[in-house]
């Protein structure tokens, strides 16, 4: 190694060796060559887990929801004491109009998508549910590949309105049956969905910006 | 057709209002379809103040993002920092000190009346009444300056951290806020003298925009809002966080789900922020301020979802983790923004000076809606 002198200071991010890039923006600590071989030598053989360590849900309500939809596809989860289901793409909206319809949960909270380009199915659908008469919080997750229009869902709450709107914008992904699926942050002539992972940071469409505003570069 | 009939002949108008238009609160957009002064239908077009910052926080550790959810509500700052540090805390695990949970109840609760004493007073300009904005200002300046004593800053104050709070307590904290708790009762008698009883106020205000309880929820309308509308639903009580539960104090409510509701039940709820205050104050447990925290902050692979009660509704975070130093995902479930979206419903009817009214007790922060 260059660099194996024991007086050399050389600094890097504690353990994280996935990423060993020299990053200025993140917290440090100064330490030497030696040290940190060492610590490579220790955290070598435990590999991070991968996956959510999510346990199984138990309980009455996702029993009646596998029995209402006959089926075994739909998952029931728990993390850190929060419940959730996932469902197959073409059983979500059915699984949320039962829930508001026969378990009372009459409220969207929320309604996003999380971006995984790395998996088939790169899109995952969350809809955070709450219910006033139980006082109880849940999440539908389903997963939808790119190009997919999923159902809407303004049908079940008007205020997926908005929400849905607001993916088309960010993601991309059109929702069957919105009765006004256009973009509800950014200018309607814009290209490009800034939430996709591989959009990048400091990305933006330099044609609408140079015609729009005048000027070069938003940067 | 007479000729008198064809003059008199009258189309749908269709007027722009806004983004720059003083009672839009900032730049919101808002197309009008008129008959006369009647309103049939809006379409709000939002977006002006869009930042990005669920795309920020992709590229920025937990630490570092902290401060940039000042910037979205940046009239309750206190509460967008405290729903993201509890959010963060309940991925990685860990819990504030019982010293820091009190300290953050305290600067939340003021920040909730600095909150709505804004929005008292530019709504009140809204309606014609100027004198109401200084004496709120006034009180509201009472509550910035505890927070700059406290942390330096006035508006975008990021007064906690994730596993507590950066700083203990100036000398002096406890006078200045048992001070400001016990004067700012009678300065809302003044408030209420000026306008509750005011035929003025009282006609602007009853019977426009009403949003009745199941819209409410059909809409996902959160806060004031849904409290004006008859249901008890805060979640301070509902899900309580941060030592909410050993506080006593009432869920203001009202029935009608009108602008004039909206006004009553917020007015009341600065009473029972000061209750809250005034009981947290005299207890405020001794112990360290911050919880032990990595210098290095990697949350387990997971995701979770925390929202408390901001001053305009549920305002929540949704935060996944790859396991990395930075966020995989992380998103606003603003209130304001998913309020605004009950405009229509609410404006449909009504005549074009009651559109003010209303937007005004929805009581929106563009910074929040457009992220």
């Amino acid at each position: 190694m260059p660099f194996a002198s024991p007086y050399t200071p050389f600094t890097m991010e504690i353990g994280a060796f996935g990423h060993s890039h020299w990053r200025s923006t993140v917290p440090y600590v100064i330490l030497n060559i030696d040290t940190l071989i060492e610590m490579a030598e220790e955290t070598k053989p435990v590999g991070p887990p991968t996956e959510m360590a999510s346990t199984a849900w138990e309980g009455d309500l996702p029993d009646r929801v596998r029995h209402a939809f006959e089926s075994n596809t739909i998952q029931a989860l728990s993390y850190v004491g929060q419940n959730f289901f996932i469902t197959p793409a073409d059983t979500a909206i059915p699984v949320i109009e039962y829930l508001q319809r026969e378990e009372g949960f009459d409220y969207l909270v929320d309604l996003t998508v999380i971006d995984y380009p790395k998996k088939a199915e790169r899109f995952e659908l969350l809809y955070i549910l709450y219910s006033y008469a139980r006082n109880e919080r849940l999440r539908v997750k389903t997963a939808i590949a790119d190009g997919v229009t999923p159902p809407t869902a303004t049908t079940v709450f008007l205020g997926a309105d908005w929400m849905e709107r607001e993916i088309f914008d960010m993601f991309g992904i059109r929702f069957a049956g919105h009765p006004n699926m256009k973009r509800l942050l950014l200018p309607e002539e814009w290209t490009g969905h800034p939430l996709r992972k591989e959009y990048g940071i400091t990305q933006m469409d330099n044609r609408w910006v140079k015609d729009n505003l005048g000027i070069e570069s938003g940067q | 057709m007479s000729a008198v009939e064809t003059f008199l002949d009258s189309n749908e108008l269709v007027l722009n209002m806004g983004p720059q238009h003083p009672s839009t609160h900032g730049v919101l957009r808002i197309i009008l379809k008129l008959d006369g002064e009647k309103v049939n239908g809006t379409e709000c077009v939002i977006g002006y103040l869009h930042r990005g910052v669920e795309k920020i926080a992709e590229a920025r550790t937990y630490q570092m993002f902290a401060p940039y959810v000042d910037r979205m509500d940046y009239i309750s700052a206190v509460s967008n920092g405290l729903g993201y540090c509890l959010a963060v805390e309940k991925l990685g695990g860990i819990e504030a000190p019982p010293r820091a949970q009190a300290v953050r109840v305290i600067l939340t609760e003021l920040n909730r009346i600095a909150s709505h004493l804004f929005w008292l007073g530019t709504h009140a300009l809204d309606i014609g009444a100027i004198t109401p904005l200084f004496y709120t200002l006034r009180e509201r300046e009472e509550v910035l300056k505890i927070f700059e004593n406290y942390c330096g800053a006035r508006l975008t104050t990021h007064a906690f951290r994730i596993g507590g709070l950066q700083y203990e307590l100036y000398e002096g904290f406890e006078e200045q806020v048992r001070k400001f708790c016990d004067d700012l009762p009678g300065k809302i008698d003044e408030y209420e003298e000026l306008l509750t009883g005011n035929r003025i106020w009282v006609e602007r205000l009853t019977g426009v925009g009403i949003l009745n309880a199941e819209d409410c929820k059909r809409y996902g309308v959160s806060g004031p809002m849904i409290r004006a509308a008859g249901v008890p639903a805060d979640l301070r009580k509902l899900q309580p966080y941060c030592g909410y539960e050993q506080y006593d104090f009432d869920v203001p409510t009202r029935v009608n789900g009108d602008c004039f509701d909206r006004y009553v039940v917020r007015m009341a709820e600065m009473r029972q922020s000061v209750r809250i205050i005034q009981q947290a104050v005299a207890n405020v447990p001794t112990g360290p301020v911050m919880a032990k925290v990595p210098k290095v902050f990697k949350p387990a692979i997971g995701e979770a979802y925390v929202s408390i009660e901001a001053p305009k509704g549920e305002l929540g975070y949704f935060i996944v983790s790859d396991g990395t130093l930075n966020p995989y995902r992380l998103r606003v479930r603003p209130p304001s923004l998913v309020n605004l979206q009950s405009l229509d419903a609410m404006c449909k009817g009504t005549l074009v000076a009651d559109v003010v009214a209303i937007i005004g007790t929805i009581d929106i922060v563009l910074g929040e809606v457009d992220r």
